[in-house]
């Protein structure tokens, strides 16, 4: 019995033909929570399947693929309310069969969510959440996140700028706790990369709507005022995860300065104008599927559910520890329109990958940028690098 | 001093075709939709057509009087006389055409339809199709046997080399390879199948009786990152001999001894090199180089880069004539 298995395990790990796998079944769940869907752009409005649709059109993918192997992939969606404490989900969900997760949750669901089904062997892709603190003191052994960190993208458009010679800033920063996280990262973007904030303000949310039949004839009176007698700067840098005042800047601020950040010039995993690298494809046949464009959060599960696909493609197998270990190890590389390989950091478990840089219409740049340099990758130039890093996985 | 040719003389020997011993090589420029046609004696450009949107793939009909290019952005291939420069038909190709093949007799079209993963078998005289194959998601390499019973698709997402036996138009066997499988050319003598793996950054030698991959040559340039590498063209000699493996960004095209699968040479050429192609008498390899604007004219038995010549914008694949 024990030889059998030695063989198969020469057999799966060699370089051998797509075929004479046994057939599988890989459910795999969707972990989310119904939040308020809201935007200052009416344009810009998260779709209800948002995040969704992506892993939708990667199981689609993989099954495609899946037909040469006998293998299927299906998806079950889990929608909690916010606040809602995901572990019974997680428990449901181990009970039906499903052991891989993609969540997309805020901090505090996803680490709940994760710790729930740590003790049934499960393995999460955090989808959604940006924090750091997830990467670091708070990572996990059984995520994987392909979602970028706000210090990745605030790396990547730091990058950006200082290569324009855009190096004096000025930081306006929302009053929610999210819009601190993304200025912190910001800051520490700005000493990484030598650029210098001249200035820091703080716009407090009053609770107005983002929707008004007059609106625009204030907005367009308060914003230069907010922003006057700033001292001299290159770029107004804004950090607004919260969708109160950043869309409004572009146009408005009392000097004539380009706007970046949550506003104008945005750092993103993806956008629907990216064209390149074979991406005209993805954006295809994402639209002629869902008959709507592709969000970031969408790429970023397509990733995940494609990461998973490829596992069982490679390996044969629909465990959590073969996934977890196929993407961990030295044989993974994901194709996704970046333009290079896509891999796993091992020391927190986060993506790897380009970051877009876009203005809502076109892709102006993609980071990191030339001549940021490093040892291992250039990838490792957006984000805490191994050396930085304060996770410990186990 | 020669006698300089009068523009009446250069249209004459556009017109009648070139002397005995030239060859003809066309260049299909991706943003510039167009193609340069350049005199691969003289090397220098002697043309340039203007073709549908976004041309891409790009051959000579066997007979050597079309040059059939694949615009997807118009969704259809046109056939353009080789003699007049004009476009003299169009080809039913499916969405988004890009990459595709002929069978040896130069009846049969093979196109790889990246938006609906399938391959659209397309007969020639008629001008109409005849077939679609389902494979893997988004196909793109095509490469046929020399016996012309097997035509093999790689689908850049699936990761695949899939092999449809051409009568039945089935798939008989389905080949793993690494991340986005790019190209798919056969040794003269059928004994190999190499198919480039862009994103994996290899190129992968499949036995194509058996079906599995006896070998997997990998790429590594001093001071340059191996996300950098990214192999697409694959051009073999007829002797079987020597392989030119494009690497795109490493702006370098790999020698290899096609026997042992060593790597042997870096050559340096124009930047984001993809498709490439031999003169018929296999004196010079000619490689498109997307960024740069130009075609690199490597020298075969030298194995040297003699010359860049400008081309259009974006420079994506080159067929040349055999006559």
């Amino acid at each position: 019995m024990l030889r059998v298995v030695l063989i198969a395990l020469v057999l799966a790990a060699g370089l051998s033909a797509a075929k004479a796998t046994d057939p599988i079944d890989f459910k795999i769940g969707y972990l989310r929570v119904i939040k308020p869907r809201t935007a200052i752009s009416l344009v810009e409005v998260p779709p209800v399947n948002n995040g969704l649709a992506g892993a939708q059109a990667a199981i689609a993918d993989n099954n495609t693929t899946g037909q040469f192997l006998g293998q299927r992939f299906s998806l079950e969606d889990v929608k909690l309310k916010d606040g809602d404490n995901p572990a019974a989900a997680v428990a449901a969900l181990a009970d039906r069969g499903v052991s891989v997760v993609l969540a997309d949750l805020p901090a505090d669901a996803l680490l709940q969510a994760a710790d729930a089904g740590r003790a049934r062997g499960m393995l999460f892709f955090n989808v959604g959440a940006t924090d750091e603190r997830l990467r670091e003191n708070d990572c996990r052994p059984n995520v994987i996140h392909t979602a970028p960190s706000r210090a990745m993208l605030a790396d990547a458009l730091a990058q950006y700028l200082v290569w324009k010679q855009w190096r004096r800033w000025f930081l306006v920063v929302g009053s929610h706790e999210t819009d601190k996280l993304f200025a912190e990262a910001i800051r520490r973007a700005a000493r990484r990369f030598g650029a210098k904030i001249v200035e820091e303000r703080v716009f407090e949310d009053t609770g107005g709507s983002r929707r008004s039949d007059s609106g625009v004839v204030q907005i367009q009176r308060q914003l230069p005022v907010f922003t006057q007698q700033a001292p001299a700067y290159d770029v107004l840098v804004a950090a607004d995860e919260s969708e109160v005042f950043a869309g409004y800047l572009p146009y408005r601020t009392w000097d004539p300065r380009p706007v970046a950040g949550s506003a104008g010039l945005v750092a993103t995993s993806w956008d629907a104008s990216n064209d390149q690298w074979g991406a005209t494809q993805m954006q295809d046949r994402f639209i002629k599927q869902f008959g709507r464009r592709m969000t970031a959060l969408d790429m970023q599960a397509w990733t995940a559910a494609r990461m998973i696909g490829e596992s069982a493609a490679r390996t044969g197998a629909n465990s959590p520890k073969t996934t977890l270990d196929f993407i961990k190890g030295p044989d993974f590389a994901l194709a996704a329109f970046k333009g290079q390989k896509l891999t796993v950091r091992d020391w927190n478990l986060q993506l790897r990958q380009p970051i877009l840089l876009t203005d809502g219409k076109t892709i102006v740049s993609v980071s990191p940028q030339e001549g940021f340099l490093h040892q291992f990758s250039e990838l490792d130039t957006l984000g805490f690098d191994r050396g930085e890093s304060k996770c410990k996985l186990n | 001093m020669r006698p300089r040719y009068s523009l009446l003389g250069i249209a004459a020997a556009i017109a009648l075709g070139n002397p005995a011993g030239a060859f003809t090589a066309y260049v299909s420029n991706e943003k510039g939709n167009t193609i340069t046609v350049v005199d691969t004696d003289k090397l220098q450009v002697v043309n340039t057509i203007r073709v549908g949107q976004r041309p891409r793939g790009i051959e000579l009909t066997k007979d050597g009087k079309f040059v059939l290019v694949a615009v997807g952005d118009d969704d259809r291939i046109e056939m353009v006389d080789v003699k007049s420069g004009e476009i003299v038909a169009i080809l039913p190709s499916g969405p988004d055409p890009e990459l595709f093949t002929q069978d040896p007799a130069g009846k049969i079209l093979y196109v790889a339809n990246e938006n609906n993963n399938t391959v659209t078998i397309i007969d020639m005289d008629k001008r109409s199709p005849l077939a679609e194959v389902q494979v893997g998601v988004e196909p793109e390499g095509m490469g046929i046997s020399p016996d012309g019973k097997t035509l093999v698709a790689t689908s850049e997402t699936t990761n695949m080399a899939h092999f449809i036996d051409v009568d039945t138009r089935r798939t008989v066997a389905n080949v793993l390879v690494d991340a986005r499988p790019r190209f798919a050319e056969f040794k003269r003598d059928g004994s190999e199948l190499w198919v480039s793996s862009e994103v994996g950054g290899t190129v992968s030698v499949i036995d194509p009786a058996k079906h599995v991959v006896i070998k997997k040559i990998t790429f590594a340039i001093p001071g340059l990152r191996s996300e950098a590498i990214q192999p697409v063209g694959i051009n073999i000699t007829k002797d079987g001999k020597t392989a030119f493996v494009a690497l795109g960004p490493a702006n370098r095209v790999a020698v290899i001894d096609a026997a042992t699968h060593e790597v042997k040479k870096y050559l340096l050429v124009g930047q984001r090199v993809w498709h490439m192609a031999f003169t018929p008498d296999e004196r010079y390899l000619l490689t498109t180089n997307g960024v740069s604007n130009d075609i690199s004219v490597i020298d075969v038995a030298n194995l040297k880069v003699i010359k860049s010549i400008q081309v259009g914008e974006l420079p994506w694949g080159v067929a040349i004539s055999q006559h």
